[in-house]
């Protein structure tokens, strides 16, 4: 880690997107985490994503528990609030933050432990009810800031850097996203940028719950032999389904793949994903299908990554609750308080 | 003696749960009301949907005493699960309604209560042929036979099922029947009235008879709440049914029809607090219903909302604990698991509600001081005041007043160059300036969290910043304690050394238990704790006394612990009363054990009586 303060000046010519912002006014403190950390690629993917989509960085509220992943949120939308909350209840904190405004994109971050773990149950009913957001878990199958335990979606069989062969079985975090009703689900890897940054832009447009599951290789605890959170066992064992090109609703469609390999994906807002197929016969829209494909690579010991569900006509908890169309915490008490008279009847009709 | 009294005794009715006597008791209640005498129904009921004993207790008071009094002087005793323990506990001279289908031994009664027999299930079978109905229709028979006992006005019945069942004619037309079949059967075959009569009279006045969940859920309403997030736990969850009903009727938006709020059950506590403090922090209206076991549940976020400063409300409806306890029995034993939630240091404001009118109240007034002081605030019911219908004053509400949303700074005031600071104390009232999530593209973002942290909201984990915080949040403590509800003091008629003190449900019973003590020449000043912290003039209150009993329904006198620790006062000095089988207090047993007390000071020491 660093001590470095970050300086505020940068290169005049760096590019800006069309609100005018540059890459660095995405960026947030320098990270404190360890170097070569995979945490701090997905960071960036976050930085490249949300300056490619021009989004107003106050307009994200990022979310997080505790641990390696849930310490990111203050390396990147250094112009957003954050909310390092509790261990394993970022998604009950998310889901009241949404509940009181709908207009704000939401970017909860969390790790395997925080979400495999502890918040086990929290990760679960969250995606049951399809809360408009962003989930993404730095996955790296260990307890980075107490040095070294496992997690919850350790291999059976790994062996931790002290040796010891792990004999629980795994979660799959991404398994139990796609049983529970996430509208939005994939898997990537935090040493692919390239497949990173375009799904978590389409997460971010998508309405309703999107998960992402990023392998996310701990450098100081989880990256030895024998390890398969390891960089070196993540690239051999990757087995991308699929490659996304993210086109928001105002680009033209340039239709330049070969025809068959590319499926176009509308989303509810009219961005579309160009999907860009590598396993020809992989659907994103067959829920069963994409669960079944989840097992077979996983007993191979692959590591199935891409775009692995969408829903095209997804909700989200706030049509559930047939919410008002504007933020709940600008209501005034005009339109929440009925008012002495509304106290009178009801007064009356409790004697 | 058979007993004789107009207009203040107690009925009970022991019934087998889910037998349908619920409604049918509650029109008893509610006719006595009808005719202008105050009453106060008790609902004692087990764990349990179906087959386990339940009662109900109604005093007819027209003194108004609505306080539980003990002892029953007619039984209705419809169970023959607790058959003996019923009518042992009818005090002598009292009455016994049975039914008398089936010939009891003589041996199964007492000698001397008054023993009234009426066949209601051989009533009951010769007119209804459906089980349900048989089962449903005896209530309203063994009804219509106490309107003939108690010479209750048969058409203040009526007029109630009318009510009830408006606009379902069948329904209404037959439950007036079988109402006139239980009456008419009494007025021949028993000397009717008995010694208990209920009289019309004027003491009801404009006052409303509400259950305190339902006021709490109803000042949530117009307390601007928007987000509820819930569990079910006994006795809370009819908190939470009762703001979803009250939200259907006020909260849809005329045009649109849409919602003017989210409710949403988690799949545990934790969830529901996680998402009141994510709401609030968002700056939203949020609260929580909830019970003792939630409170344990909920510790480390009540942690988090007190360090990090993030408004909260939390309903706690306490029942019996510790662990499970006694789910369906009241207490007010979660005073220091609240007062003290979560690890390091922390203190957290409590609100002291009597009854539904005041829980109405505060629970409007729990949402201005959680956004003015940015913490949880901690609305105290327990089982008795939330779970019985009480009659209480009309609730109020003045149309001029607004929610007070507490520091928020603005986007004018940012953009304006307003020097922000999350936790720098610009009035010295340790209540510091907040913005919400999206206020402004460039300034006035923060990272919450509940780490340590300066006044700028970045992480330290420097000594000084860290205790200079602590001593900020000791100082928004202080100004707490001018902004929650005042205690309320009343003197005894002539000068007297001894105090009492008192909160929430115990106050009917306290009131009475007065009169009995003065009766008895005992003169106390009272003093009725409305909330935590405390305010100066509790200390000072028991400055004025030599000694001040503190009234409570726990085992370890938790509201004196947290007087002695907060106001430093000596143990001595405050003499615990404590009731807790998990019956509600009652002013029989207030003015024995304070009655005890006072004679035993006033025995001249030995030592003095013989030199």
């Amino acid at each position: 880690m660093t001590y470095v303060v970050k300086p505020k000046f940068h290169h005049p010519e760096l590019p800006k997107n069309k609100l005018g912002f540059t890459h660095r006014d995405y960026e947030g403190a320098v990270s404190t985490l360890c170097a070569g950390c995979g945490h701090d690629s997905i960071t960036a993917s976050i930085v490249e994503a949300c300056f490619e989509l021009a989004i107003e960085p106050h307009r994200v509220a990022k979310v997080s528990g505790i641990g390696c992943s849930s310490k990111t949120p203050t390396y990147f939308l250094g112009n957003s609030h954050g909310f390092n909350s509790v261990h394993g209840r970022m998604p009950s904190v998310l889901t009241g933050a949404n509940l009181a405004n709908r207009d704000l994109i939401y970017l909860g971050v969390s790790g395997d432990g925080d979400s495999a773990s502890i918040g086990f149950g929290q990760f679960a009913h969250c995606m049951r009810r399809g809360v408009n957001m962003v989930y993404i878990v730095e996955n790296n199958g260990v307890y980075g800031l107490t040095k070294g335990q496992f997690s919850a979606t350790a291999d059976r069989g790994s062996k931790s850097k002290r040796g010891i062969t792990n004999t629980d079985n795994a979660i799959d975090m991404v398994g139990i996203a796609l049983q529970s009703g996430a509208s939005f689900v994939a898997r990537s890897f935090s040493g692919d940028k390239k497949q990173l940054t375009p799904l978590i832009k389409a997460a971010i447009e998508h309405r309703g719950a999107a998960f992402i599951d990023v392998i996310s290789p701990c450098v100081a605890f989880n990256n030895h032999a024998g390890s398969t959170k390891s960089f070196d066992y993540v690239r051999e064992h990757n087995e991308a389904v699929n490659f996304l090109d993210f086109i928001t609703a105002r680009a033209p469609i340039h239709v330049d793949y070969a025809p068959g390999t590319v499926e176009m994906v509308e989303q509810h807002d009219g961005t579309v994903l160009a999907l860009r197929k590598l396993n020809a016969e992989y659907d994103v829209h067959d829920l069963e299908a994409a669960m079944s494909f989840l097992h077979h690579h996983a007993a191979k010991g692959q590591i199935v990554t891409g775009l692995l569900y969408v829903e095209n006509e997804s909700e989200d908890l706030h049509c559930h609750l047939n919410t008002v169309e504007g933020p709940l915490n600008t209501l005034s008490e005009k339109e929440l308080c009925p008012g002495s008279a509304a106290l009178e009847k009801i007064n009356a009709a409790l004697r | 003696m058979p007993l004789e009294s107009i207009n203040d005794f107690v009925v009970r009715f022991a019934n087998v749960n889910g037998s349908g006597s619920a409604s049918a008791n509650e029109l008893f209640a509610r006719a006595v009301l009808r005719m202008g005498v105050p009453v106060a129904p008790r609902n004692i009921f087990p764990s349990n949907i179906q087959g386990l004993p339940t009662w109900y207790e109604v005093r007819i008071s027209e003194a108004g005493h609505l306080g539980a009094r003990g002892g029953t002087d007619l039984m209705v005793a419809m169970n023959p699960q607790t058959w003996d323990k019923d009518v042992a506990s009818i005090e002598p001279g009292g009455y016994l309604l049975y039914d008398s289908t089936k010939p009891l031994p003589k041996s199964r009664f007492r000698s001397d209560i008054n023993v009234i027999g009426i066949p209601l299930t051989a009533i009951t079978n010769s007119t209804y042929t459906d089980p349900r109905q048989r089962q449903l229709f005896k209530n309203i028979i063994y009804l219509g036979a106490l309107s003939a006992l108690l010479d209750l006005d048969p058409k203040v019945i009526e007029q109630l099922i009318g009510e009830q069942y408006k606009g379902k004619e069948r329904l209404l037309s037959s439950n007036v029947h079988a109402l006139h079949l239980g009456r008419d059967y009494t007025l021949n075959a028993i000397k009717c009235p008995i010694g208990l009569r209920v009289r019309k009279s004027d003491q009801v006045g404009d006052r409303i008879f509400i259950e305190g969940n339902s006021a709490a859920a109803l000042g949530a309403v117009y307390g601007g709440a928007t987000v509820c997030a819930w569990y079910p736990i006994t006795p809370s969850s009819s908190l939470a049914d009762a703001f979803t009903a009250h939200c259907k009727r006020l909260r849809h938006d005329p045009e649109s029809k849409k919602a003017k709020y989210a409710i949403v059950q988690g799949e545990d506590e934790l969830a529901s607090i996680g998402i009141v403090i994510g709401a609030a922090w968002n700056g939203a209206r949020a609260f929580t219903a909830t019970s003792g076991p939630g409170i344990s549940l909920m510790q480390e976020f009540i942690g988090l909302s007190y360090f990090a400063e993030i408004p909260a409300v939390i309903m706690d409806v306490q029942r019996a604990g510790p662990s499970t306890g006694m789910p369906t029995r009241t207490q007010q034993c979660d005073i220091i698991s609240a007062a003290y939630a979560s690890h390091g240091d922390t203190k957290h404001v409590l609100l002291f509600p009597e009854d539904p009118a005041e829980a109405f109240d505060m629970a409007a007034q729990a949402f201005d001081l959680a956004d003015r002081l940015q913490t949880t605030i901690f609305l105290m019911l327990d089982l008795d005041i939330g779970m019985n219908h009480r009659l209480c004053r009309p609730l109020k509400w003045d149309d001029a007043k607004q929610y007070d949303r507490g520091k928020i700074m603005t986007a004018e005031m940012l953009e304006s160059g307003t020097d922000f600071g999350r936790y720098l104390d610009v009035d010295g009232d340790g209540i510091t300036y907040r913005t919400y999530p999206g206020t402004h593209p460039t300034k006035g973002s923060f990272f919450t969290r509940g780490t340590s942290r300066d006044r700028y909201a970045r992480y330290t984990e420097d000594g000084p910043a860290y205790a200079d915080n602590m001593q900020r949040l000791l100082r928004k403590f202080e100004t707490a304690k001018d902004l929650v509800p005042r205690p309320l003091q009343a003197n005894a008629g002539k000068p007297t050394k001894y105090g009492v003190i008192y909160f929430g449900s115990t106050s009917p019973a306290m009131d009475e238990a007065i009169l009995l003590l003065e009766a008895k020449g005992h003169s106390l000043d009272r003093l009725r704790l409305r909330a935590f912290p405390f305010h100066s003039s509790v200390a000072s209150f028991i400055a004025d006394h030599d000694f001040v009993f503190v009234v409570e329904q726990n085992r370890d006198a938790q509201l004196r612990s947290l007087i002695v620790n907060e106001c430093s006062i000596d143990p001595v000095r405050l003499v615990p009363i404590l009731h807790y089988d998990g019956t509600p207090i009652t002013a029989r047993f207030i003015a024995r054990a304070i009655g005890d007390h006072l004679d035993a000071l006033k025995i001249t020491p030995l030592r003095k009586a013989v030199s």
